[in-house]
């Protein structure tokens, strides 16, 4: 049961000298993600999508605006929003399951019901059987399970995905999208988060959300506020996916003609 | 989907299967050690006949041949006298050691709150260049010859490495893993002591082993004038007597020992620290 609610942010980040200008990250953004929706933040890089991730899991804070989940203004960061890095940022002196329990024993929620609950997460992503491994011991997909699998562990209300999928390789990525929509997609919609996911891949987007939010370049502003409401699971070869991914793309190339 | 994992082997099996068959065999390793330590028996042998053949009575006594060293070793070792000085030198390090360790709380609170960097940067910057020696004289007056004094030196030497990479350590951890550890519900204690603490551990190691080293140094010149006992002690007692061989004996056991505690401390890392690649360097 979770809306998020950005309202005239605005993020003005000083000048890293004294002579320098400050900058100004972000804009008046303003925009809403209902309950379950899967919403995807587009854009370039470099437009500020990630600190708008950022402020919303409260790492941040706005220089204006105001943000809210469920009405509650968002604060320091705390587990009923949860991140999941593009660097995956897994403990590394933790095993698979450590990293997944990590969230629990901070809420103190008891042995048993954590390895239940655990185990549970391990399976939803795949990784049984390699519970007792250390991250370096895994490639750069299975970490990613891993990193998704601890966020979803503590039960948000919101779940923050920053480029989860951009430091995999194509293979990787495109299996990482699929079984990402395959969670999506066999899971009720009274069951799902609301997710954020910060993406610069037009068709990741297309593939995963409810809504797209599409930013323009520096400073970031709202350009686009695009619902999809395609089948799911969702096709690349889908006409209604092929439209759409063309207006996307004419969207996102605007932006780079504007800058040149 | 599980078969969707298939393809993603973990990459460090595969490592070790190769690095393993590329192994040479025991004979080989053995050799390629034997053929190593021809220029130490080369040297060994010419020094053995520079101090018979070369050197009168007189000057011989200033370079006792290897041979009367291993005398003077086993002596030293038969009357319990190397084993006892030996001791109380490591147990002047680790009694130091166990002070110093203060470092590394305060080396977190140093780089993780503003106010105390601010406040503690000076006062280290300032004590900091002068060298655990330089403190020899002062210390003797302050806490006379003995355990206290060799402690207090041995003390300063640990105590700034492990300082300096405890900061450096902490400042070296990644944003993120904090931040994950934050919007998982961790509070600034946990955050510290769960992830900036553990995080920054390879590199505190790597401190506690340029310490430890520099302590035993410290220790050894701290004994040479202030103390009645340890290898220090045992070296400089030597001189005064004119033997050379148990000094050279003391000298080769103030480098083993360092060495063997060198070599300990990268053991325990290898064990305690699996996933990191600190202890290799």
């Amino acid at each position: 049961m979770s809306t998020v609610n950005v309202s005239n942010v605005r993020k003005i980040y000083p000048g890293h000298a004294p002579q320098d200008e400050p900058v100004l990250a972000l804009d008046d953004i303003s925009f809403e993600v209902g309950h379950h929706e899967f919403c995807s933040i587009l854009g370039h890089s470099g437009c500020g999508k990630t600190t708008l991730l950022n402020l919303l899991a409260g790492f941040e804070k706005p220089t204006r605006g105001a943000m809210t989940v469920d009405g509650e203004p968002v604060g320091d960061p705390c587990w009923q929003r949860t991140v999941v890095f593009q660097d995956y940022a897994l403990f590394p002196w933790m095993t698979v399951a450590q990293n997944i329990g990590f969230g629990l024993e901070m809420r103190k929620v008891s042995r048993e019901r954590q390895k239940a609950i655990v185990d549970r997460n391990i399976e939803l992503v795949g990784l049984t059987g390699f519970e007792h491994r250390y991250p370096h011991q895994l490639s750069g997909g299975m970490k990613q399970r891993v990193s998704i699998a601890r966020a979803l562990a503590v039960d948000p209300n919101v779940l923050l995905m920053d480029e989860p999928f951009a430091a995999l390789d194509a293979q990787n990525r495109a299996m990482m999208q699929r079984e990402m929509g395959r969670i999506l997609a066999s899971s009720e919609p009274e069951h799902r988060k609301t997710m954020v996911l910060v993406t610069h891949s037009i068709e990741e987007a297309i593939l995963l959300s409810d809504r797209i939010i599409v930013l323009t370049r520096r400073p970031g502003r709202v350009k686009a506020d695009i619902e999809v409401d395609l089948p799911r699971p969702r096709c690349e070869d889908d006409p209604g996916f092929q439209s759409l991914k063309a207006r996307l793309r004419d969207l996102i190339h605007d932006e780079f003609a504007v800058e040149h | 989907m599980n078969g969707s994992i298939a393809n993603e082997i973990p990459v460090k099996e595969k490592e070790v299967g190769m690095a393993s068959h590329n192994r040479p065999g025991l004979a080989r390793r053995l050799a390629r050690r034997v053929r190593s330590l021809a220029f130490l028996a080369l040297l060994l042998a010419l020094w053995q006949y520079a101090s018979t053949s070369l050197l009168d009575e007189t000057t011989r006594t200033l370079l006792p041949p290897p041979t009367q060293v291993l005398r003077a070793a086993w002596e030293l070792i038969a009357s319990g006298d190397l084993f006892r000085h030996t001791i109380d030198s490591l147990r002047r390090e680790f009694m130091a050691f166990v002070f110093a360790l203060v470092a590394v709380p305060l080396g977190i609170a140093i780089s993780w709150w503003k106010l105390v960097e601010e406040q503690l940067d000076p006062v280290m910057e300032l004590l900091r260049p002068i060298p655990p020696l330089a403190w020899i004289p002062l210390s003797i007056l302050w806490f006379g010859i003995g355990d206290t004094q060799n402690e207090f030196i041995i003390f300063l030497g640990i105590f700034f490495p492990i300082l300096l990479n405890t900061i450096a350590g902490v400042k070296g951890v990644e944003t993120n893993l904090i931040r994950a550890a934050r919007c998982l519900g961790a509070t600034e204690w946990k955050v510290l002591r769960r992830v900036v603490f553990r995080a920054a551990l390879p590199q505190i190691m790597t401190g506690v082993r340029i310490g430890l080293g520099v302590g035993w140094m410290a220790l050894v010149a701290a004994e040479l004038v202030g103390a009645t006992s340890g290898l220090g002690f045992l070296i400089n007692d030597a001189r005064t007597v004119l033997r050379t061989d148990y000094i050279i004996v003391g000298m080769a056991t103030i480098g083993l020992v360092g060495l063997l505690i060198d070599t300990l401390l990268r053991q325990l890392m290898q064990v305690v620290l699996p996933w990191s690649k600190a202890h290799s360097r």
